[in-house]
C-alpha cells in the first residue's frame, strides 16, 4: 500500500488531470464560510436529482409499469433484439478505430515536432464542436445519391446512406475525439527522453511502445475507450439522420426508442431506454474502478 | 582522436544552435562542454550520439564517420539532463534494459546487472522504482544503465544539475572515481566552471554555439584567447580551486 501511495506522489509532479482536480478539492486549512459551502452542496444535489435521479426513476418505473411480463416481453421482441445488435456492433466498430486511431494521433503529435501540427489537433476535435445532426447530413452529402462519391459508390455496388455502413460511420464520426482527448495531455507530459534512452539503446518503436510509452497511458487509453463507448452507444442526431430508419435493419437502439415512443407503445419505449440505461450504469461503475485504479 | 567532430553546422527553424563546431577527444579521456545556459552543449551532444542530425560537418568516432549510423549503433551511452529513467521499471530492470534488447542471456544479464548494482552500491535497492529514489540515486542508476551495454563513450548531459550542492561535491568525485575506474571516454556537458576544472582533462569553451577555446583547465585559465573565455573563467575561482588541492 505504502508503494501506490508514492506512486500518487509522482503522478501528482507530472500533474495528470484527475490529480489536478483532486488538488483543487483539497480542503482549505482556515476555517471557511460554512453557510456558503452547504448552500452550494444543497443547489448542486437538488440540480442532480432532478436532472439526472428524477428521469433515471421515471424510465425504471414506467418500463416496470405494466408488470414484469410486459417488460421482458418489450425487451425480448425482435426488433429490439436486432437493434441490440446494431448499437453492439456499431459501438464496437467506433471504439475500435477510434482507440487506433487515437493512440496513433496522440503519438504522432505529442512526440513529433512538424507544420501544422496546431490545425490537425484542432480538426480533430470538430466532431466535438459540429452538430451530430449535421454530422449526419454532411456524410448523406457525401456518400448519398445525389451526394458527392454517389457516382462512383453506385457504380461499385457499395451503400452507404440509409444502411449499416452509414450508421456505423456516423458513431465512428460522432465519437472520434474521445480516446484521443484522453490520450493526448498524458502523452505530453510523459515527454521524449525515456523512449530517446530506449531507442538509444537499440530498442524497436514496438518494443518502445509496449515497454515505456504503453505503461505509461494505460488507464487513461482505458478511461478513453469508456467514454468512447458511453457516447457510441447513445448516438442519436447523427445515426438518426443517416440510418432512413429502415426498421429491423439501420435501427439502433435509441432509434428505436424514438419510433416506439412515437407509436406510442410507451412502456416498451420505456423498457428498452431502461437497456441503455443499464448499459450507462455498467459503464459508469467501469469508469470508476478505471478512475480509482489510475490513482 | 576518438571523438571527433568536424565543421559541424545545426540550426532549428533558422536559429543557428551549433556554427562551425570543430574539436576532438582522445580515448580514455573526460572531456567537458563548457558553456552558458542556452550556448548549444545539449545540441552537441546529442548530435554525437545521434538523437539530432548535424546540418552539416562530420562526426567521427575512431576514425570512422558516423553521421550515418543510427544511435544505436554508435556504442554510446548517454545520461540524460533529467536522467530519463523508465519510470514504470524497476532499478534492476532499467539497468537490464539495454542487455534485454540486446538479446542477452539471462544470467549474463543478471550477472551485469549485479555487477552495475554493486559498482553504485545500490545493491539493495535493485527492486525499487525511480521515484522511490534520492536525485542521487536516480544519477547512480542512470550512470549504469548507460554503462550496462558496455559502450566505448559515455556522455553525460549536466550530469549533476538536479542535484542539491551538498550532495554534488560528493558525486563529482564519485563520478571522476568511477569513470576513472572503467577507464572509458566520456563527455560531459556543465555551465559550472568549477565542476569542469575539477573533473575534466579537456574543457571545451562553448558560447553561442561556437567553441571559444579547448584545452586542459590550467591553459583555460592561465591563457584565455577570447574576450569571452576571459570573462566566463573567473581566474581567481580556479586559484583558490587549486590550492584547495
Ligand atoms: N528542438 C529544438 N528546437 C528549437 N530550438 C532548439 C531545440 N533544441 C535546442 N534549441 C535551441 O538551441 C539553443 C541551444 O540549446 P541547447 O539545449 O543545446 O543549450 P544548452 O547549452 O544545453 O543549454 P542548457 O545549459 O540550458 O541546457 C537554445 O537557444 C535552444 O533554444
Ligand atoms: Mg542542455
Amino acid at each position: 500500500m505504502a508503494k501506490k501511495k508514492e506512486r500518487t506522489y509522482e503522478k501528482d509532479v507530472i500533474g495528470d488531470g484527475i490529480h489536478s482536480i483532486r488538488k483543487v478539492i483539497e480542503p482549505p486549512k482556515e476555517p471557511s464560510n460554512h453557510r456558503m459551502k452547504y448552500a452550494l452542496i444543497g443547489m448542486s444535489a437538488l440540480f442532480l436529482i432532478l436532472m439526472l435521479v428524477l428521469p433515471l426513476i421515471v424510465v425504471i418505473s414506467n418500463a416496470l409499469r405494466d408488470g414484469w411480463n410486459t417488460y421482458v416481453g418489450a425487451i425480448l421482441d425482435e426488433y429490439t433484439i436486432k437493434a441490440l445488435k446494431l448499437t453492439v456492433a456499431a459501438t464496437l466498430c467506433a471504439v475500435v478505430v477510434n482507440t487506433i486511431f487515437g493512440i496513433f494521433a496522440s503519438y504522432l503529435l505529442s512526440k513529433f515536432y512538424f507544420r501544422g501540427r496546431q490545425l490537425l489537433a484542432t480538426l480533430i476535435d470538430i466532431p466535438f464542436s459540429i452538430s451530430p445532426v449535421i454530422a449526419g447530413l454532411l456524410f448523406i452529402l457525401t456518400f448519398g445519391n445525389v451526394g458527392w462519391m454517389g457516382e462512383f459508390l453506385k457504380s461499385n455496388g457499395i451503400k452507404i446512406v440509409f444502411a449499416v455502413p452509414g450508421v456505423i460511420l456516423a458513431t465512428i464520426f460522432v465519437t472520434l475525439p474521445f480516446v484521443f482527448r484522453e490520450l493526448f495531455p498524458v502523452m505530453n507530459s510523459q515527454g521524449k527522453d525515456e523512449e530517446e534512452a530506449a531507442a538509444l539503446m537499440g530498442a524497436g518503436g514496438f518494443t518502445i511502445f509496449r515497454k515505456i510509452t504503453f505503461p505509461h497511458i494505460k488507464w487513461a487509453l482505458m478511461y478513453g475507450v469508456i467514454l468512447c463507448t458511453a457516447r457510441a452507444m447513445g448516438e442519436f442526431g447523427a445515426v438518426s439522420v443517416i440510418s432512413g430508419h429502415l426498421r429491423g435493419k439501420t435501427i439502433t437502439l435509441p432509434l428505436h426508442v424514438e419510433i416506439l415512443y412515437n407509436e406510442f407503445h410507451t412502456t416498451a419505449a420505456f423498457a428498452v431506454s431502461s437497456l441503455l440505461v443499464i448499459l450507462a450504469v455498467l459503464i459508469l461503475i467501469a469508469r470508476n474502478i478505471v478512475e480509482w485504479k489510475r490513482k | 582522436m576518438y571523438v571527433e567532430m568536424r565543421h559541424v553546422n545545426k540550426t532549428f527553424d533558422g536559429f543557428h544552435a551549433s556554427r562551425d563546431v570543430s574539436f576532438a577527444i582522445k580515448k580514455g579521456h573526460m572531456a567537458a562542454l563548457l558553456g552558458p545556459s542556452g550556448s548549444g552543449k545539449t545540441t552537441i551532444l546529442r548530435m554525437i550520439a545521434g538523437l539530432d542530425q548535424p546540418d552539416s560537418g562530420d562526426i567521427l568516432i575512431d576514425e570512422v564517420r558516423v553521421n550515418d549510423l543510427r544511435a544505436s549503433k554508435r556504442g554510446i551511452g548517454f545520461v540524460f539532463q533529467n536522467y530519463a529513467l523508465f519510470r514504470y521499471m524497476t532499478v534492476a530492470d532499467n539497468i537490464a534494459f539495454g542487455l534485454e534488447v540486446q538479446k542477452k542471456s539471462k544470467a549474463e544479464i543478471k550477472a551485469r546487472v549485479e555487477e552495475l548494482l554493486e559498482l553504485i552500491s545500490m545493491k539493495e535497492l535493485g527492486k525499487r522504482y525511480p521515484h522511490q529514489l534520492s536525485g542521487g540515486q536516480r544519477q547512480r542508476v542512470a550512470f549504469a544503465r548507460a554503462l550496462a551495454p558496455r559502450p566505448q563513450i559515455l556522455l553525460l548531459d549536466e550530469p549533476f544539475a538536479a542535484i542539491d550542492a551538498k550532495v554534488r561535491q560528493e558525486l563529482r568525485t564519485w563520478l571522476k572515481e568511477m569513470i576513472g575506474r572503467v577507464g572509458i571516454t566520456s563527455i560531459f556537458v556543465t555551465h559550472d566552471q568549477e565542476e569542469a576544472m575539477e573533473i575534466a582533462d579537456r574543457i571545451i569553451l562553448i558560447n553561442q554555439g561556437k567553441v571559444e577555446q579547448i584545452g586542459t583547465p590550467a591553459e583555460i585559465c592561465s591563457c584565455p584567447e577570447t574576450e569571452f573565455a576571459a570573462d566566463f573563467i573567473d581566474a581567481r575561482r580556479f586559484e583558490a580551486l587549486m590550492s584547495m588541492k
